[in-house]
């Protein structure tokens, strides 16, 4: 089903309609936590507004190696998505993302900030913390479908979720550190947060911040295609299906954000690494036993 | 996009004064005013913000920060000074450590009085600080670069 | 091939006997050179003459007969030797272990069974990839050590100079690492084998401090508990199977898994015991981390690049004698759990030395877990970890000890920085530790193929340890990262010699080289080594994938390169960092609120109460210990059954 032609439109249409998805992902998820709020909130096209106001203003720099972290973040985040969107290696995109992941805390640890620097501390505790979890998600898929590879997944006829549902409640729960939300917006977050200033993201000005907001939205994108992947099979209806789970996914997000308190990373720690070991630890045992 | 006027971030900074005003502007981020219609969003970064907005007057400690946190915002940006302490240093204006109103330590554009300032009379301030923000990024385009030695 | 490997085994024996004598610093560096350069040479020519043929060949030393009655002799030598010091620093009980494996193996010697006559050296891809990384890697610290020592003494008035006895030693070392390596005789691979921990024993007692003392008997006592298996081993398979041949005795445990008597994996639990001590695996972990007391030189040729891989050496030659039976798990459980919880040590640690150590132990752990599975993609991941990590850890040794020597500090916290203060340093270790852990550097790639080969072993223990692990791995060498590249405070001048710089440099090209060739060391080494082993071969990561990574591998240089070109002349204003507004200045001071200037410094996290060695080692012994007690008993029980 997924030929060569095919995977090189994916990844052409991934970069350019990413940021576009991307960002309106992130101002339906604005309009949704006002109206939770009871507020009327932004309009939906908020985030290009930002972006562009962004763009727009003067560039600050504490230390100039910042703007050439947050430029590599970028491109290797970009990076992950076409590999991922081309239909190669599953595990290579995740550890092109944690690459990528890597790029942020240099940018970050770079300015000797102090709000900075705990903010990548903590950064780094979330890394710790998801890595196992996306770490297995791969091998979920492998073990389900008998490949790593993207586009191979595609073509199997049963869609993962059926022997991976393990996986999948791993992978959803750790989504909300990637995605930062609530309760697990430790390093920096979004709206109006104020916990560490701005954690990770506290010396980004104009240029800076714009390119780091752009790379997020790129890396939702992958991340909400990973989802997807978890549904999607040989069937195109199963398409219909992944984007039911992604639309889900990306609610209930929203859901936990506003209905919970930000946690300490000892307790996020244990919870992410508890849950990763009981439901992908435990379904993994059960795959690996009946293969 | 030519527009920036629909995402004017911003900052609030207290300076010497009693916190009524400080109340008052965070009456505004609730659901009854909820300024984040407009694309605010209260940060708590100078790096990434448009507009400060400061209540309370200058005091001898206090001026060095509020000059630095100046310093620290991108171009351009907008200086709102809320309630009357902000604009003149009102009731505290003779006290031995007071300087005075904001305008004493760095340029404001537009004052919000009142004891304390109503949130309606803020947003008032803040939606005239977004019309400035749009013409002072008009005028910078006009420039045709972003100056880099102001400040 | 006969006369290379003797000259080989004898010319560092004959080097360190001179250097044993020579007092002078000058003449001393020379001899170093010209020795480290021979034996390099040496190596590579007995490599390169090897990979024409690419046939395992086994073969005898000239004068055999006369050889073994050396080694022999060597052995009741260490053995008098480590009475001698045992008794000297009151610490008796530990020539125990010497004089019993002594005995043991000058009875199978001397009355033992008679033993099937065979070649005593072979030399296979295996032992060809070992004489390459002692050949290169090992001389290039060897000369390294040179530089460094100067810089040493000059630092440390309060240790003897005992540097020809120092370098004496190393060179002893080369020799007996080839020994070890080509040795098919277990007699003599016994020999190399007790001769390495004799060294190792000397070279962390060398300050002849009380910690330095009490961690070299630490380090003997375990080491010798291995050599004690060893012993165990060579006695049962002389008497049960009338045989000192190494390959005969892996031959005998693999035939148990075709319906053979189970008692020949004792001598299999037995050298797989041995190899786990040497490899510093859980429990025997602490001998290692205590061999940090050590000149860096010895820490990175002993204790990283070259002697614990003789354990995991070790374990690849008996892997397929394991796969799927309980030595296996055994080796493959002691090994994954202590990747995992070795690697969450080291977050607590901040001396450099420490993280390097027990990263160290970690990665070997993984190697041990590869060859504990047994499996052609296990061993095809272990044998390019073994290659990578050999590599980047003796440069990032050798790096430490050089801002060490500079900076007189080898505290993490202390490197802010370090790639603004000293470009050069700050460089390697930023090589080195990409090296490590990044996405497309090697390390990485291996334990890629890894945890593909646990998912299909299928081991679920070994991949839950894996990806926590790699977690855990990430996080201590990101901060170090982050650490090395942030806003740096000036500092002193750079004192590494010359040729510090040279070996560094050289180890950093072979990283990057080896990154980008990738592919070819696959084609050309590591598949055909496996096809050796097994019969045949698998390509663990396909050939797209491997262009992507090494691609990523230019990626990685590329994109922040073509970042800076593009960002250089962007306008930037620059403001101080944000600190609430209360900067004095600069980013490095504030003012607090006695309106006082104070210096601002920002650290990495280190979850001492959480992490730390303190609350987390014994816990691992005591299950560690649980495990290999258990599966010997298994084993012993399985075979008496």
């Amino acid at each position: 089903m997924m030929n060569w032609e095919i995977r090189v439109l994916m990844t052409v249409l991934f970069v350019v309609l990413a940021p576009f998805l991307g960002g309106l992902l992130d101002g339906i998820d604005r309009v949704i936590t006002a109206r939770m709020q009871g507020r009327k909130g932004p309009g939906i096209l908020q985030p290009f507004y930002d972006l562009f106001k962004l763009m727009n203003k003067q560039l600050l720099a504490v230390n100039r190696i910042q703007i050439l972290m947050l430029l590599s973040y970028l491109v290797f985040v970009i990076l992950t998505g076409m590999l991922f969107f081309g239909g190669f290696d599953l595990l290579l995109c995740f550890f092109s993302l944690s690459t990528a992941a890597m790029f942020v805390i240099l940018a970050s640890t770079s300015t000797h900030s102090p709000y900075n620097s705990i903010g990548s501390e903590r950064e780094l505790m979330q890394m710790m913390a998801y890595e196992p979890a996306v770490l297995l998600t791969a091998v979920g898929f492998y073990l389900s479908t008998g490949t790593f590879k993207v586009y191979e997944i595609f073509n199997t006829s049963v869609p993962a979720i059926v022997k991976a549902p393990g996986f999948f409640i791993g992978f959803i729960f750790i989504l909300t550190i990637k995605f930062r939300k609530s309760p697990f917006d430790i390093s920096t977050s979004h709206h109006a947060h104020q916990e560490i200033v701005k954690g990770v993201t506290t010396e980004m000005a104009g240029l800076d911040y714009a390119m780091y907001n752009l790379a997020e939205w790129y890396e939702n994108i992958f991340l909400y295609g990973v989802v997807g992947l978890f549904f999607a099979c040989s069937n195109p209806w199963s398409m219909l299906w992944a984007f039911i789970a992604i639309v889900c996914v990306a609610f209930l997000m929203t859901l936990i954000d506003n209905v919970s308190a930000r946690v300490r990373w000892e307790l996020m720690l244990k919870l992410t690494w508890a849950i990763t070991l009981l439901s992908a630890g435990v379904n993994l045992l059960i795959l690996e036993f009946v293969r | 996009m030519k527009n920036i006027h629909k995402s004017p971030w911003l900052l609030h900074y207290d300076g010497s004064s009693c916190n009524g005003c400080d109340i008052e502007v965070l009456a505004c981020t609730t659901p009854v005013y909820d300024i984040e219609r407009f694309g605010i969003v209260n940060t708590g970064n100078p790096m990434h913000a448009d507009i400060f907005l400061i209540t309370g007057g200058i005091n001898s400690q206090n001026e060095e920060v509020v000059k630095q946190i100046y310093s620290q915002m991108p171009d351009p940006k907008v200086v709102i000074a809320v309630g009357t302490c902000a604009c003149t240093g009102g009731i505290f204006k003779e006290c031995y450590n007071i300087k005075g109103g904001v305008d004493t330590t760095i340029p404001v554009d537009i004052y919000v009085p009142g004891c304390a300032a109503r949130p309606e009379s803020i947003i008032d301030g803040v939606v005239k600080g977004i019309a400035l923000f749009q013409k002072k990024h008009e005028d910078m385009k006009k420039v045709g670069k972003v100056s880099n030695t102001m400040n | 091939m006969e006369l290379l490997v003797t000259l080989l085994i004898g010319v560092p024996f004959a080097i360190a006997a001179v250097l044993a004598i020579v007092k002078n610093d000058w003449l001393r560096g020379k001899i170093v050179y010209l020795g480290g350069l021979l034996i390099a040479i040496l190596a590579v020519v007995t490599a390169a003459m090897w990979y024409t043929g690419k046939e395992t060949v086994t073969f005898n030393l000239p004068g055999t007969e006369a050889l073994s009655w050396i080694v022999l002799a060597g052995d009741f030598f260490l053995m008098f030797l480590v009475i001698w010091l045992s008794i000297k620093h009151h610490k008796t009980i530990i020539c125990v272990l010497s004089i019993v494996q002594t005995l043991m193996v000058a009875w199978v010697e001397l009355m033992g069974p008679d033993v099937s006559e065979s070649a005593h050296m072979r030399i296979d891809w295996l032992a060809f990839m070992m004489i390459l990384i002692i050949g290169v890697i090992g001389v290039l610290i060897g000369i390294y050590a040179v530089g460094y020592m100067r810089g040493y003494h000059v630092h440390h008035k309060e240790f003897q100079d005992r540097r020809n006895f120092f370098f004496a030693i190393i060179f002893v070392f080369y020799g007996a690492m080839f020994g070890l390596v080509t040795s098919m005789n277990i007699l003599w691979l016994d020999f190399f084998w007790e001769t390495t921990s004799v060294c190792s024993f000397l070279l962390i007692g060398y300050t002849k401090t009380e910690e330095a003392v009490d961690n070299s008997f630490r380090a003997l006592w375990m080491n010798l508990l291995g050599g004690l298996g060893i012993a165990i081993a060579i006695v049962y398979a002389a008497v049960t199977y009338h045989t000192v041949n190494l390959y005969d005795i892996v031959a005998n445990g693999v035939a148990v898994a075709g319906g053979a008597d189970k008692a020949a994996l004792i001598p299999i639990a037995m050298l797989a015991f041995a190899a786990l001590t040497k490899s510093a695996q859980m429990p025997f972990s602490q001998w290692l981390l205590g061999a940090m007391v050590a000149p860096t030189p010895s820490s990175a040729l002993l204790h990283s690049a070259t002697m614990v891989k003789a354990g995991v050496y070790m374990l690849l030659r008996i892997a397929i004698a394991m796969n799927g039976n309980f030595v296996g798990q055994m080796v493959y459980i002691i090994g994954g759990f202590t990747f995992f919880v070795t690697s969450l040590m080291a977050i607590a640690q901040n001396d450099a030395k420490k993280v390097l150590a027990y990263s160290t132990i970690s990665n070997l752990g993984l190697i041990t877990a590869c060859a504990g599975v047994g499996m052609e993609e296990t061993i095809w991941a272990a044998v390019f970890l073994i290659i990578f990590h050999a590599v980047s850890k003796s440069m990032l040794f050798q790096c430490v000890g050089a801002i060490e020597n500079t900076t007189g500090s080898r505290d993490i916290e202390d490197m802010q920085g370090l790639v603004l203060r000293y470009p050069k340093l700050g460089l390697i270790l930023m090589i080195g530790i990409a090296g490590m852990f990044l996405a497309p550097f090697g390390m990485l790639v291996s334990k890629w193929a890894a945890l593909r080969a646990f998912v299909d072993a299928p081991s679920t223990f070994l991949v839950v340890c894996i990806v926590f692990g790699s977690a855990t791995t990430m996080f201590y060498w990101t901060k170090w990262l982050a650490k090395i590249l942030g806003v740096g405070i000036g500092g002193r001048e750079d004192i590494t010699q010359n040729n510090e710089y040279g070996s560094m440099f050289l180890h950093a090209a072979m990283i990057i080289l080896l990154c980008l060739s990738f592919p070819l060391v696959s084609n050309f080494f590591v598949e055909p080594l496996v096809t050796d082993m097994f019969g045949y071969a698998v390509s663990v990561i396909d050939a797209g994938s491997v262009m992507i990574m090494v691609i990523m591998v230019l990626g990685v240089f590329i994109v922040p390169l073509v970042s800076y070109l593009l960002t250089r002349n962007v306008p930037e204003k620059e403001v101080l960092a944000y600190m609430g507004g209360a900067n004095a200045g600069d980013n490095i001071h504030f003012i607090d609120a006695f309106g006082e200037e104070k210096d601002l410094k920002v650290s990495n996290w280190y979850l001492r109460f959480t992490f730390g060695a303190r609350k987390l080692f014994m816990p691992s012994v005591i299950f560690t210990t649980v495990i290999i007690v258990l599966f010997i008993s298994l084993i012993v029980g399985g075979a008496l059954r």
